[in-house]
């Protein structure tokens, strides 16, 4: 089995494919009216279909064939889109899911799938008596007339069955109005607290933009009267005239369908996620050519590649003393060209190691959409810079601390929609997830409008399970308070639920990002939200160090931590407390010797001058002497054996050009 | 293979002027002395870090672990790599020059005469026509608590 040549890029391709749905599933769900997104879901599934059959997994593709009737029906308008129609599809998505895992385990991927093809027969039939083949129409929308597509058609109809008024809404701006695009919004906002706007000629889109005249038509369902809607409308200022009608379906056949492509027809949705959506067009044209140019690579491989390739830096050294010892003018020559490409080289398998954050990002749609139904919460996720590159080392850890921060906020943030009413605030919360990079590192922020962190909960929670002293809780500013909670045994939950709140998880999260060299904080306002902002190093393998020699040991302290370094006399040393410190631009600044702290066997005396590295920790300072600066230098960062893993001071090793070990120093355990 | 035959394939080494064996399945490779960057603050006999074909190594010496006098540096002490599960790691030894198929029927359980400190290093000794051969329980040797504990101590 595992000998099929075809067998990976198969099990690749259909976890792609099964991305892609599970995404558009979520779009779609936000903006069940857009066909485009169907049409996107029914073209992966149909591809991983005819994939499975290939292959000969029966269960997979028949269960595929099912799912994708289901979204044909979605296509014909025959099928409503609902969150009961969607959990079904999702849970076919998971069996499908369950499936590739098995064959990628070296199973046949068969798997019971009857109950669930049951469910998505049941959606299907019933329904089924004309099917129109109907793609959506690329024309744009110049003329003020209002036709309308099949599909339109059939809500329109179903909204009338439903006993909802269908009313055609024109609406003309003043011709003074300065900012167009807001007062549509305004008007949009309030069409969406009416009820449902299907329809808008100009598009959204083209109204956002301020193409368009004065005046717009909206189609809009809504239970509410004709005068109500008109009274409402004209509560925004700035509005000329506002036209109410009742949109009567005629039975002329449309002969032009308005809906463009990647118009969602949620205007409001639209106009709030404008980056959103223009991100994801982008990513879609993105795709599109990425796919033509790019490879697979089994990450062993390049893993191999990256440590033959640190190999060939350090020869690289050696030869580069070598040929300078030689002083022959040739060989320095090649030596110096040889430089220079394995230092392009190193750039380019340093960028193949990266890969966008996405790879993380992907699977929390579904989660949080899981999360907030078994809380009974409403929540908006809305990502942000989800195409931010970062080393795939840091990508395999970064993971699960999302997941408990994320699972944090829902269940700890955000509140239950009646709360939130309680609260003035939107019914439905929102979650932002928001990776960009900063200098050399990369932030991701995790930020929610809930309820924030009660001081006087948390000083109370944390007095009583002894993690501070009430005496030192009073003395403690609002963010020495919150970076409690992410101290271990804390849990200010009043109930354990299964999403979080076992008192494990923010504690875990502050190792596992420390353990990553970064930092976390949190941020909060009480009945606000929370921002939790995690930042983290660019890459876990390279690191810029100034080396420094201390008697005939090297060590690599990191440039992160270092202030500036300084030489100072001897005599400047003064006595505070019975430790050495000196004055350093107004601050008394403790020093360290590190021929001490480090126990370097001694073999000459120190000069009357000290070469000093000031190194900080937070608003803490130190100067560790050294005895003389070798430069700056970008190392490869190799762990220390587990063996001596718990050695004092010391965070990591690595290897110098002449081949030898040099240890790379932990400062933060340096400064007391 | 080393079952159905039960013989131990081992690699010889000497100590103190005495001779050791490992099993040569956990043995990665030999290596003369190399440059060794010292990591402070670890055991004694931990002697520091090499560069094993870009894989910093730790390296520790095997005299001193297992309570006898720290190895003299010669032309002929090598470095053993060794691998237990995750954990490579060096050994300094004076010298290591044979590959010997023991059977294990001859495989005797250790003296307990020879000390009494030492002895849980020690999985068993093997009468080889003139020669005494004692074959070490790595395991034990390279316990990681053995080496952590130290420094507890220690700090």
């Amino acid at each position: 089995m595992d000998n099929n040549p075809y067998l990976e890029v198969f099990i690749d391709e259909s976890k792609e494919h099964l991305q892609a749905i599970n995404d558009h599933l979520l779009l779609l769900e936000k903006d069940p009216e857009d066909l485009s997104i169907v049409n996107e879901i029914f073209r992966s599934a149909h591809t991983l279909k005819g994939m499975s059959a290939t292959m000969g997994y029966q269960d997979l593709s028949n269960l595929t064939h099912q799912m994708e009737n289901v979204l044909d029906g979605v296509r014909d308008g025959l099928i409503k889109v609902d969150a009961d129609m969607l959990d079904i599809v999702f849970d076919s998505v998971d069996g499908l899911e369950a499936m590739v895992m098995d064959i990628a385990d070296g199973g046949a991927g068969n798997r019971d799938v009857k109950r669930v093809v049951k469910m998505l027969e049941g959606i299907e039939v019933g329904e089924r008596s004309t099917t129109f083949a109907f793609e959506p129409a690329q024309q744009t929308y110049p003329s003020m007339n209002l036709s309308i597509d099949e599909f339109t058609r059939t809500v329109l109809e179903q909204s009338k069955e439903q006993g909802q008024q269908n009313y055609r809404v024109e609406v003309t701006l003043r011709d003074d109005c300065l900012l167009k695009a807001a007062r549509v919004y305004m008007v949009f906002e309030v069409l969406e607290q009416l009820g449902e706007v299907i329809l808008s000629v100009p598009s959204v889109e083209q109204l956002e933009n301020e193409e368009f005249e004065q005046s717009f038509i909206v189609l809009l369902i809504t239970t509410s009267n004709m005068e109500e809607v008109e009274r409402k409308i004209h509560k925004v200022s700035e509005i000329e005239r506002v036209e109410v009608a009742e949109f009567l379906i005629d039975s002329r056949l449309p002969e032009l369908s308005p809906l463009e492509e990647d118009d969602p027809s949620d205007p409001v949705n639209n106009i709030k996620s404008e980056e959103k959506i223009a991100s994801v067009t982008s990513e879609k044209t993105n795709q599109r050519q990425v796919g033509n140019k790019t490879i697979r690579i089994n990450i062993d491989r390049l893993d191999g590649l990256m440590n033959l390739f640190e190999e060939l830096v350090i020869d690289k050294g050696r030869l580069e003393q070598i040929s300078s010892e030689l002083n022959h003018t040739e060989l320095q020559e090649t030596v110096e060209h040889m430089s220079r490409i394995s230092g392009d080289l190193q750039s380019i398998i340093l960028n193949m190691r990266m890969v966008p954050i996405e790879q993380v990002f992907n699977r929390f749609p579904r989660m949080v959409r899981q999360f907030s139904r078994d809380l009974n919460k409403q929540v908006n996720l809305n990502i942000v810079g989800a195409d931010t590159e970062l080393d795939r080392t840091v990508i395999d850890e970064i993971g699960d601390p999302l997941v408990h921060l994320i699972r944090n906020a829902l269940d700890h943030g955000i509140e239950s929609p009646a709360e939130r009413e309680r609260k003035g605030k939107e019914s439905s919360g929102n979650l932002e997830l928001k990776a960009f990079h900063r200098g050399n590192h990369v932030f991701i922020e995790i930020a929610d409008d809930g309820a924030g962190i009660n001081r006087d909960k948390v000083i109370r929670k944390a007095v009583s399970n002894h993690v501070v002293t009430e005496h030192q809780a009073l003395k403690m500013n609002n963010k020495q308070v919150y970076e409690l909670i992410m101290e271990s045994g804390f849990s200010t939950a009043d109930t354990v639920s299964d999403v979080s709140g076992r008192g494990v998880g923010l504690d875990v999260v502050k190792s596992t990002i420390e353990a990553l060299g970064g930092t976390i904080t949190v941020n909060s306002e009480l009945d606000r939200g929370s921002i939790f902002s995690v930042q983290l190093p660019l890459t876990l393998s390279i690191i810029s160090v100034m080396l420094v020699e201390v008697q005939k040991e090297k060590f690599a302290i990191p440039l992160g931590s270092i202030i500036e370094t300084a030489i100072v006399k001897k005599e400047d040393v003064m006595l505070a407390h019975r430790k050495q410190v000196i004055e350093f631009r107004g601050k008394v600044v403790p020093l360290v010797f590190l021929e001490e702290v480090l126990e370097v066997p001694s073999s000459h005396e120190k000069d009357e001058y000290l070469s000093l590295v000031m190194v900080r920790k937070k608003d803490k300072m130190a100067g560790l002497v050294v005895d003389s600066f070798i430069g700056q230098q970008e190392v490869v960062l190799k762990s220390l054996s587990d063996y001596l893993s718990g050695a004092y001071a010391i965070s990591g090793a690595t290897i110098l050009g002449d081949g030898q070990v040099a240890l790379i120093l932990d400062s933060d355990a340096l400064i007391k | 293979m080393e079952e159905m035959s039960s013989f131990l394939k081992v690699i010889v080494f000497q100590l103190n002027e005495e001779e050791y064996t490992i099993p040569v399945h956990q043995v990665g490779s030999i290596e003369r002395i190399m440059a060794i960057t010292r990591v402070p603050g670890t055991a004694p006999f931990v002697k520091g870090v090499i560069n094993l074909r870009g894989v910093v190594t730790p390296i520790i010496d095997l005299g001193e672990r297992l309570g006898m006098e720290s190895t003299r540096i010669t032309e002929q002490t090598r470095i053993i790599t060794v691998k237990i599960g995750d954990l490579a790691v060096g050994l300094i030894v004076e010298g290591a020059n044979d590959v010997l198929d023991i059977n294990q029927e001859l495989i005797e359980p250790s003296p307990e005469a020879i000390g009494t400190e030492d002895l849980e290093f020690i999985q068993g000794v093997v009468h080889l026509e003139q020669r005494l051969l004692v074959l070490l329980n790595l395991e034990k040797v390279l316990s990681l608590e053995e080496a952590l504990d130290w420094k507890k101590a220690e700090v």
